[in-house]
C-alpha cells in the first residue's frame, strides 16, 4: 500500500508540473498587461514599462517560467502583484473558507444523495423514485446563479430565518484563528457563535450541495440496481435477512465503488469551482480569489491559486483511491 | 410491505429535516438584532456599508480603486476637503490656504491639536514627510501622485518644487509652474496625511497597518470579506463621528447585496441596479440614495479609423442614437443625457452647447454628404461589465445597433473580456466602442485633457482624437489660475469638441445607492469616497 501511495505521489509531480506550464502558458497568452492594470488607467506610457521591467514581465517567457519554478521549489508561490503580499500568506485564508463550504456542501450532498438513491433503487419504480429522480434531473441543470438568489429572497426575506450573506455575523465577528470558522469558535468556546456560523453555512451550503447531490444520487440508484440484481443478494434475502441489511450492508457496499470516484470529483470541483456561490454568498473563498486575480492579470496568484487547487484535487483523489481498497478487500494495489 | 417500509423511511426524513428548519427558527430570534440598534444608547451604533469588492490597499496613496479610498476616506484625513455634494474647496486638516498671486506658491495654516491615532503630533513636519514620501517614490508606488504631479522629484514634469515647514502649524508649497487643479488635487483622497511614525515603521506594510487621524481608526481586515473600523475617541472635533464603529463588507453581486440589506445583515448597500429602484422605493424600512454625477459613459469613434475618420460619419452617428431611450430602458432615467464629455456639476460646463439631436434624417443627409449613401458595415464594440456610467453595456449595444441600422450602418456587436477590451481598444483596433470615466478630482482637466487630449493617445484617449487648437486651449487652461479665465477657455474647448465629434456622449448617471431607513445625514459625495463622521441612526 504505502508503495502506491509513494508511486502515485511520484506520478503527481509529472502532472503538476505539466500544469504549471500550461497555466502558465494561457494566462500570458490572453491579452491584458498586469501594469496597466495595477497602475490604473491613469498610467503613463513609461511607467508602465518601468513597472513590467521591476516585475520581470519584459524577460522572455521561459526566463520567467523559470524563476517561477525555481520559486516553487523553494516553496515560494510569489507575491500577489495587485496586493504585494505573498501567495502563500494570502491563500491559506480563503483556503480555509472554501474548504469549510465545501465540506458542508459535500456532507449534505452525500447524505442526502445517497440516501435517497438507496431508496430510489430499493424501490424502483415507486413514486418516490420518481420524484427523486426527476428532482435530480433538475438539481443537475440548476442555474447556481438564480438557485442561489432564490434561496436568499426564501430563507432570508420571506421567512426571515436564515442569513443571506457572508460567513459570519460582523457585527459580533469572529476571532480568527484558523479561518475555519466552526473551529475556531469551537476551540474558542464560542457556541453561540458557531450558531451563527452553522447558520451562515445552510445557503452557501445548499446552494452548493444541490449539483453534487443530483449527481451521487443517480449515480448511487443505477449502481445500486446493478448490485441489488446480483446472487449474493438475493442469496442474503432468501436465508431471510431483513432488507434494512440486505440494502445497506451488503448491496451498498459493492454499490458504493464508483459513487466513491464520483464523490471524490465532486468534491475537489467544489473547491476550484466555487466562484458562482461564492460570489452571490459573498464567500470569501479561494475560487473568488482565483477569479479576481485573472481580471487583473495577477499572474502570481493565478498560477500558484490553480497550482494548490489542483494538488488539493489530485490529493482528494488519491485518498478515495485508498479507500477503495479499505472498503472492497478485493482491490489490492500491490 | 415494501410500501410500508418506504412511507416509515419519507416519514423519518420528514422528521429530520423539520428538526433542522425548527433548530434554524428558534435560533433567528437573537438573530434580527440589528434592528433595535440606536434605539438604547447603550447599544453600540454600527454600521455595516456592503460594497461591490474589496480594498486592494488601505494606503491611500498607494491605491487606485474607488473601494480602497472609501474605507481610507474615514480614517485619513486631507489638507482640504472637497464639499459635502460637490468639489468645491474647504478645509481639511489646514484651516487656511492662500495661493500666491503667480500661483506659484501656496501657503497653508495647519490645525492645531490634532494627532494620529498612534499619538503622533500632527504638524507642519508630518506634512512635509508624508510629500517626501511621496515624492521619492515610484509610479508603481503612488500612481496618483504621479499623475496628478506631474512625476516624481526629479521627473521634469514634476510640478512640486519644495515643501517646506515654516514653523510648526504653516507649510509652503512652491511649484515649478502654476498649475491650476492644485488645490483639488490636495483635497484627492489619496493625499491624506498618514502618520509618519506609522510609514516608517510598517514600510511596503502600511497599507494593512493605516495610521491616520479621521473619525475612525482601523481595527481589523478580514481579505475580501470585511473591513473594521472604531470611533477615534480622540478625534479632534469632539462632536464627531457619531457611529461606533463602521464594518465594511464585500459582498460582489448586486442583487444579494440587496437582498442583504433587506434582511438587516448590512445597513447602506452601494451599486444598486438601476431596476432595483422600485424594490428600495416600495420598502418602507429602506431609503433610496442617488451619488451626484461625476461620470461619463459615451460610445467612442476610433478617429483614425475609416470612415471614422470622416467628421460627417461622426456627426451622423452622433443623430443617429437616440439617448433618452437609452437611458429611460437602462438607467430607469437615473442620468442625464449626455452633451459634452463632462458633467454639469464639473466647473468650466458649457451649456450652451446644443448637442446633437436624436434626428435619423439628419443623419442620413450627413451620411450622404459623407459619401456613404448606402451606410457601411462596422463592428460595435460592447463593454463586458456594468460601471455606474453603464449598467448594462450589451444591451445599450443593441439599442445602438437598431439605431445604427435605421440610417444604413450595419453594425456587428462584438465583446471582449474586460481587460482585454481595454487593452485592445487603447491600441485603436475598435471600430466604435464604449467606455466611461469617473472623475478623480471635479476638474475639467481631468475630463478634457485626460480623456481626449493628443497627450493622451496612448493611454485615455481611446478614441485617438488629436486637435492641436484644443491642445493648446488644454494647456494654456492648465496653468490659468484665473478661475473664469479658466472657465471660458474650456466652453472654447467643448465647443471645438463638439463640432469635431470624436465620440457620442451618452450619458452622466447617477449611480444609486440604498440604506436602512433608520440612517440619517448619509450624503453620497460624487467622488465616490464618503465621509462617514456625519451619520448616524435615528
Amino acid at each position: 500500500m504505502l508503495h502506491y501511495i509513494g508511486r502515485r505521489l511520484l506520478q503527481l509531480i509529472p502532472v503538476l508540473l505539466g500544469m504549471t506550464f500550461v497555466v502558465f502558458m494561457i494566462i500570458r497568452a490572453i491579452p491584458g498587461d498586469p501594469a496597466q492594470v495595477i497602475l490604473g488607467q491613469q498610467a503613463s506610457e513609461s511607467a508602465i514599462l518601468a513597472l513590467r521591467t521591476k516585475l520581470g514581465l519584459d524577460n522572455p517567457w521561459y526566463i520567467q517560467y523559470f524563476d517561477y519554478l525555481m520559486g516553487l521549489l523553494k516553496g515560494d508561490l510569489g507575491e500577489s502583484l495587485r496586493t504585494m503580499n505573498p501567495v502563500s500568506n494570502e491563500i491559506w485564508t480563503y483556503l480555509a473558507a472554501t474548504f469549510e463550504l465545501s465540506l458542508f456542501a459535500i456532507l449534505i450532498a452525500i447524505i442526502v444523495g445517497v440516501n435517497a438513491g438507496i431508496i430510489s433503487a430499493w424501490f424502483q419504480n415507486s413514486w418516490f423514485d420518481y420524484t427523486a429522480m426527476i428532482l435530480a434531473l433538475v438539481g443537475v441543470s440548476m442555474p447556481i446563479f438564480w438557485l442561489g438568489l432564490m434561496l436568499q429572497y426564501i430563507f432570508g426575506i420571506e421567512l426571515g430565518i436564515l442569513p443571506t450573506t457572508g460567513r459570519e455575523e460582523v457585527r459580533n465577528p469572529v476571532e480568527s484563528m484558523t479561518n475555519i470558522y466552526v473551529l475556531d469558535t469551537i476551540m474558542q468556546g464560542r457556541f453561540d457563535q458557531l450558531g451563527t456560523v452553522f447558520k451562515h453555512l445552510v445557503l452557501p451550503g445548499l446552494a452548493l450541495a444541490t449539483i453534487p447531490m443530483a449527481i451521487i444520487a443517480r449515480m448511487t440508484r443505477s449502481s445500486m440496481l446493478e448490485v441489488m440484481r446480483s446472487d449474493y443478494v438475493r442469496t442474503a434475502r432468501a436465508k431471510g435477512q431483513k432488507m434494512f441489511w440486505v440494502v445497506y450492508k451488503h448491496a451498498l457496499k459493492n454499490a458504493i465503488i464508483p459513487v466513491l470516484t464520483i464523490i471524490g470529483l465532486q468534491m475537489g470541483l467544489l473547491l476550484g469551482g466555487a466562484i458562482l456561490t461564492e460570489t452571490i454568498f459573498g464567500w470569501p473563498g479561494v475560487g473568488r480569489y482565483i477569479y479576481e486575480a485573472i481580471n487583473f492579470r495577477d499572474y502570481p496568484v493565478i498560477q500558484s491559486g490553480i497550482l494548490v487547487v489542483a494538488f488539493i484535487f489530485v490529493m482528494i483523489n488519491l485518498v478515495i483511491d485508498v479507500l477503495y481498497s479499505l472498503i472492497d478487500p478485493r482491490i489490492k494495489y500491490d | 410491505m415494501n410500501k410500508k417500509k418506504l412511507w416509515s423511511l419519507a416519514l423519518l426524513l420528514m422528521l429530520v429535516l423539520s428538526t433542522i428548519l425548527a433548530a434554524c427558527s428558534s435560533d433567528s430570534s437573537d438573530g434580527g438584532k440589528g434592528e433595535d440598534k440606536g434605539g438604547d444608547s447603550a447599544e453600540p451604533k454600527i454600521l455595516v456599508f456592503g460594497r461591490g469588492g474589496d480594498s486592494v490597499s488601505l494606503d491611500p496613496a498607494r491605491a487606485t480603486d474607488g473601494e480602497s479610498f472609501k474605507v481610507t476616506q474615514n480614517v485619513f484625513e486631507t489638507l482640504l476637503n472637497f464639499g459635502d455634494k460637490d468639489t468645491t474647496i474647504n478645509e481639511g486638516l489646514a484651516t487656511k490656504w492662500e495661493p500666491s498671486e503667480d500661483g506659484l506658491t501656496y501657503t497653508f495654516t495647519l490645525r492645531e491639536g490634532v494627532k494620529f491615532h498612534d499619538g503622533t503630533d500632527f504638524n507642519a513636519e508630518a506634512v512635509v514627510k508624508n510629500f517626501e514620501r511621496w515624492a521619492n517614490g515610484t509610479e508603481d508606488q503612488f500612481p496618483y501622485y504621479a499623475s496628478m504631479f506631474g512625476g516624481f522629484k526629479g521627473d521634469e514634469g514634476h510640478v512640486i518644487d519644495s515643501v517646506t515647514a515654516d514653523g510648526d502649524y504653516t507649510v509652503v508649497f512652491k511649484l515649478k509652474r502654476p498649475q491650476s487643479p492644485f488645490l483639488k488635487n490636495i483635497a484627492m483622497s489619496p493625499f491624506a496625511i498618514a502618520s509618519p511614525t506609522a510609514f516608517e515603521k510598517f514600510g511596503d506594510k502600511f497599507g494593512d497597518n493605516p495610521v491616520g487621524t479621521g473619525p475612525f481608526t482601523f481595527v481589523e481586515w478580514k481579505k475580501n470579506d470585511s473591513i473594521t473600523i472604531d470611533k477615534n475617541a480622540d478625534y479632534w472635533d469632539k462632536e464627531l463621528p457619531k457611529l461606533d464603529k463602521v464594518i465594511f463588507r464585500a459582498i460582489p453581486d448586486n442583487s444579494a447585496r440587496l437582498n442583504a440589506l433587506s434582511t438587516n445583515e448590512i445597513d447602506l448597500a452601494d451599486g444598486i441596479n438601476p431596476s432595483d429602484t422600485k424594490t428600495v422605493t416600495d420598502n418602507a424600512k429602506l431609503q433610496l440614495f442617488e451619488r451626484p454625477s461625476m461620470n461619463v459613459g459615451y460610445l467612442g469613434l476610433t478617429n483614425t479609423r475609416p470612415p471614422f475618420d470622416n467628421v460627417k460619419v461622426r456627426q451622423a452617428v452622433n443623430h443617429a442614437i437616440d439617448k433618452q431611450a437609452i437611458i429611460d430602458a437602462f438607467f430607469n432615467g437615473g442620468a442625464e443625457i449626455a452633451k459634452n464629455p463632462m458633467p454639469s456639476s464639473i466647473s468650466g460646463y458649457n451649456d450652451d452647447i446644443a448637442g446633437y439631436d436624436f434626428n435619423p434624417e439628419k443623419a442620413k443627409a450627413l451620411l450622404k454628404e459623407a459619401g456613404f449613401e448606402d451606410g457601411f458595415e462596422m463592428e460595435l464594440w460592447a463593454m463586458p461589465v456594468p460601471r455606474p456610467y453603464m449598467p448594462d453595456g450589451t444591451k445599450v449595444a443593441e439599442v445602438i445597433q437598431k439605431n445604427l441600422a435605421d440610417i444604413g450602418i450595419k453594425a456587428k456587436i462584438v465583446s471582449y473580456e474586460w481587460a482585454t477590451y481595454l487593452e485592445k481598444t487603447k491600441n485603436g483596433e475598435a471600430d466604435a466602442f464604449m467606455l466611461g470615466w469617473t472623475g478623480d478630482n471635479g476638474d475639467a482637466d481631468n475630463f478634457l485633457y485626460t480623456l481626449l487630449d493628443k497627450d493622451n493617445i496612448g493611454s485615455n484617449n481611446y478614441s485617438f482624437y488629436s486637435n492641436d487648437k484644443v491642445h493648446d486651449i488644454l494647456i494654456a487652461a492648465q496653468s490659468e489660475v484665473d478661475e473664469d479665465k479658466r472657465n471660458e477657455l474650456y466652453a472654447q474647448a467643448q465647443e471645438i469638441i463638439f463640432e469635431d465629434a470624436p465620440w457620442v456622449p451618452l450619458a452622466h448617471s447617477t449611480p444609486l445607492l440604498a440604506g436602512n431607513a433608520d440612517l440619517v445625514n448619509f450624503t453620497p459625495h460624487p467622488t465616490g469616497s464618503d465621509r462617514l463622521n456625519e451619520v448616524d441612526f435615528k
